[in-house]
């Protein structure tokens, strides 16, 4: 038994050479839609078609599919790595892959869809340039796919891709695909999703994923990979002001401390902007103010450092800086809060109520909070929110919470660094929700992405 | 045990800031363990991947020496090589080293040997203990995503009870570059900063950094045999059986576990960048091509993790 290419079956359509774009070399995507809707089929067809596929991943999973006699190869096997996921046909955890086409590298998060796993859809969407959103042809916009709509808007996912897939099994019929692409538009812009676009598929033939199809003559955008390729990847966090939360302090101490004795650094991942040498900072919360010194990655010295680089910072006054604290630009702090609105996706069984404590990390600090009010969860057949008292698993709703210590945040929709927080359970230690700060958050009832 | 020619990425295509963000990442997450663990530790193994984390975690803390000990989970059945290596390196980084090994609890009869002689499922037993007696609460590793499918699946940090058990149905989520690492008492966990490495990043990092190897990753004459379509070394626990025919060939190994279960592939491949060329080109996994214990069964990986394995 073999793969056909999905190639041989439909020629690719001649068409002009790709444009130049000026595409970073790493792009972070997940998977989303509901279940059966053929998504790790999709990411195996991906994988395969763009020759990603080692020999001896393909002929496990060809030898596997013969032993349980389909008469084609199981591409879903690709990603299903666990063994429940593989008897019962269905994914239950994210699952990672790694491709590479010549223009750029990926980062897939193959995130499974039954509503009992909406949270890690909700994680492989957290850092995701782009949401892959599968809706089966056959049953159109269903819940799930408005959640997870919901979900890649409340995150601010930069952009969702609509594969419409098994459009084989509606014949490759334009009414449908068009009467769900607008159903999705209206949902989208109700949504506020920024960027929002379709393509019918195939994935179990491969039409459209990695080549362009010739069986679906009303399309004429690029095929998935395509589309993928070419996306521009998020570079809001390079925009921003300067934020870096240090995570430790070095200082050599002892015997290696031999000629070091003065070296003071701030270690740290640069969450957004740049910082260069000479630079005006200040720390918060402390508000004390100084200018950095130097910038060290490792024994090498940088004169600038940006977003996503993990460096040392040293600062040219000796004050008190410990881990928790944020590096922020002088001329554009975050302001600091004891109260805080937020929008958040519960992603654990314990539902809450107002009076819970619980913890909140923000950058590298965790303070102790009490749930003040839970304002509205957001009802997933209109996107209207609604009144309540308490939120369950996969609600996502809006909390007030009143913090031990003031937080420096923003606007989640004017920054992923400033506004991003987990609810961590201070008994165990386990995950409660992801967290959105949303400092103009009084009105339950705004739209969700106001 | 050919390496065919067509390429599927070539070396140059990927971005000098792909390596960039990847190290990055890397550095953030091992920092995270030492400011939030009471007792982390790095497993060290001389492999390749344990010693590019060894390398990230010295960058993590330049100038400050390592803050944490390696622990190094001896099967009794490694290449003399790699704990050659092992020393110098530590010796080197002024490191401490425990070694936990395999052969005094099968010595003392805690463990027994298996009917197939691999001794890699072996380790699990000595791993948990020196997690337990040591109270090590973050236990770093070298663990890549793609290595393995099951591998796929396990978060950046996984938590693990007293038992060392994995559940991959109730992991953590984990959300933008927040890292929860609480844990309760008795809980430990497993954290992997290479998780979104691949075999390719991994070599184009050494290449980029000069790190020296283990001498065996690199294109040798070796008296080696075939079975199960890998070359298996002559050594004194894999002989050949009757009909294995011993030739004396030029091969490197693409990973550096156990000798009763890891093959060596064909390969002129003498320096990192050739290294890095080749494995670009490859159209087989590494563990596909040279690790026998995880073609046991379908599952092997994954049952070997919920019992507490890396």
């Amino acid at each position: 038994m073999t793969i056909t290419p999905s190639q041989s079956a439909h020629p690719e359509p001649k068409r002009s050479a790709p444009q130049p774009s000026k595409t970073t070399g790493l792009l972070r995507l997940a998977t989303a839609g509901s279940v059966d809707d053929g998504k790790s089929t999709l990411v195996g067809r991906l994988l395969v078609d763009s020759k990603s596929v080692l020999r001896d991943q393909l002929a496990a999973v060809e030898q596997v599919s013969l032993d349980r006699g389909l008469t084609h190869a199981d591409l879903a096997l690709l990603t299903d790595g666990l063994r429940a996921e593989r008897e019962q046909g269905i994914t239950i955890d994210v699952a990672y892959r790694y491709f590479a086409t010549p223009r750029r590298s990926f980062i897939l998060a193959d995130c499974p869809g039954h509503v009992q796993y909406t949270r890690n859809t909700v994680t492989g969407a957290s850092t995701a340039d782009v949401v892959v959103l599968l809706v089966d042809a056959r049953h159109g916009v269903v819940e799930q796919t408005r959640r997870h709509l919901a979900v890649a808007a409340l995150l601010k996912v930069p952009h969702v891709v609509v594969a419409v897939n098994k459009i084989d099994l509606v014949d490759f019929s334009a009414d449908v695909y068009d009467a769900i692409v607008a159903e999705l538009g209206t949902a989208g812009a109700e949504l506020r999703v920024t960027d929002l676009r379709a393509l019918p598929t195939c994935a179990l033939e491969g039409d459209n994923v990695v080549h362009r199809s010739s069986r679906t003559p009303f399309y004429r955008g690029p095929a998935l990979l395509e589309l993928l390729e070419t996306i521009p990847a998020d570079t809001t966090s390079a925009d921003g002001a300067f934020r870096l939360p240090v995570q430790l302090v070095i200082r050599p101490q002892g015997a290696a401390a031999d000629g070091l004795s003065d070296y003071r650094g701030y270690a740290g991942r640069v969450a957004a902007g740049s910082v260069r040498v000479g630079d005006e900072v200040v720390v918060l919360p402390s508000r004390r103010r100084s200018r950095v010194a130097a910038i060290d990655l490792a024994d090498t010295a940088l004169t600038e450092a940006r977003a996503g680089q993990s460096v040392t910072l040293r600062l040219a006054d000796d004050i008190d800086i410990m881990r928790g604290d944020l590096l922020a630009s002088a001329a554009d702090p975050p302001a600091l809060r004891r109260e805080l609105a937020a929008r958040v996706a519960w992603l654990s069984e314990r539902p809450t109520r107002p009076g819970d404590r619980v913890l909140v990390k923000h950058g590298t600090r965790t303070v102790q909070a009490i749930i003040t009010a839970v304002d509205g969860v957001l009802n997933l057949d209109d996107l209207t929110a609604a009144p309540a008292r308490a939120l369950a698993l996969n609600d996502i709703g809006t909390i007030r919470l009143r913090l031990s210590e003031p937080l420096p945040v923003a606007d989640y929709a004017r920054s992923r660094s400033d506004g991003a927080f987990l609810l961590v359970d201070p008994f165990d230690g386990w995950t409660l929700a992801a967290g959105m700060v949303r400092l103009d958050g009084q009105r339950a009832s705004a739209p969700l992405a106001a | 045990m050919t390496t065919a020619t067509d390429s599927i990425t070539s070396v140059t295509t990927t971005p000098a800031d792909h390596l960039d963000a990847l190290e990055s990442e890397a550095i953030g997450i091992i920092r995270e363990v030492v400011a939030e663990c009471r007792r982390p530790v790095l497993l060290f193994s001389g492999g390749k991947d344990s010693v590019v984390i060894l390398h990230l975690a010295r960058k993590a803390f330049w100038p400050a020496p390592l803050p944490f000990p390696l622990l190094h989970v001896d099967t009794g059945h490694n290449f003399p090589e790699v704990l050659a290596y092992r020393d110098e390196t530590v010796a080197a980084t002024g490191a401490r080293l425990l070694v936990a090994r395999v052969q005094d609890y099968i010595d003392d009869g805690r463990l027994r040997e298996r009917a197939d002689g691999t001794r890699n499922p072996l380790q699990t037993r000595p791993l948990l203990d020196a997690i337990q007696s040591e109270r090590f609460d973050g236990v770093i590793g070298g663990a890549r995503r793609d290595e393995e499918r099951s591998r796929a699946k396990e978060r950046i940090v996984s938590l693990r009870d007293e038992f060392g058990q994995w559940d991959p149905r109730n992991q953590r989520p984990e959300l933008w570059r927040l890292l929860n690492l609480r844990h309760c008492p008795g809980e430990h966990l497993r954290v992997f900063p290479l998780s979104d490495w691949t075999e390719l990043d991994v070599w184009r990092y050494i290449e980029r950094e000069d790190i020296a190897l283990p001498s065996l990753y690199y294109a040798h004459r070796r008296e080696v045999f075939s079975r199960d379509g890998m070359w298996l070394a002559v050594t004194p626990v894999t002989r050949p059986r009757e009909g294995e025919k011993v030739t004396t060939r030029t091969v490197r190994y693409r990973t550096v576990g156990d000798m009763s279960c890891t093959g060596a592939v064909d390969s002129t491949a003498a320096s990192n960048h050739e290294i890095a060329v080749e494995v670009a080109a490859s159209t087989l996994t590494e563990r596909g091509a040279t690790r026998a214990d995880d073609r046991l069964s379908e599952s092997a990986m994954e049952d070997r993790k919920r019992e507490g394995y890396f």
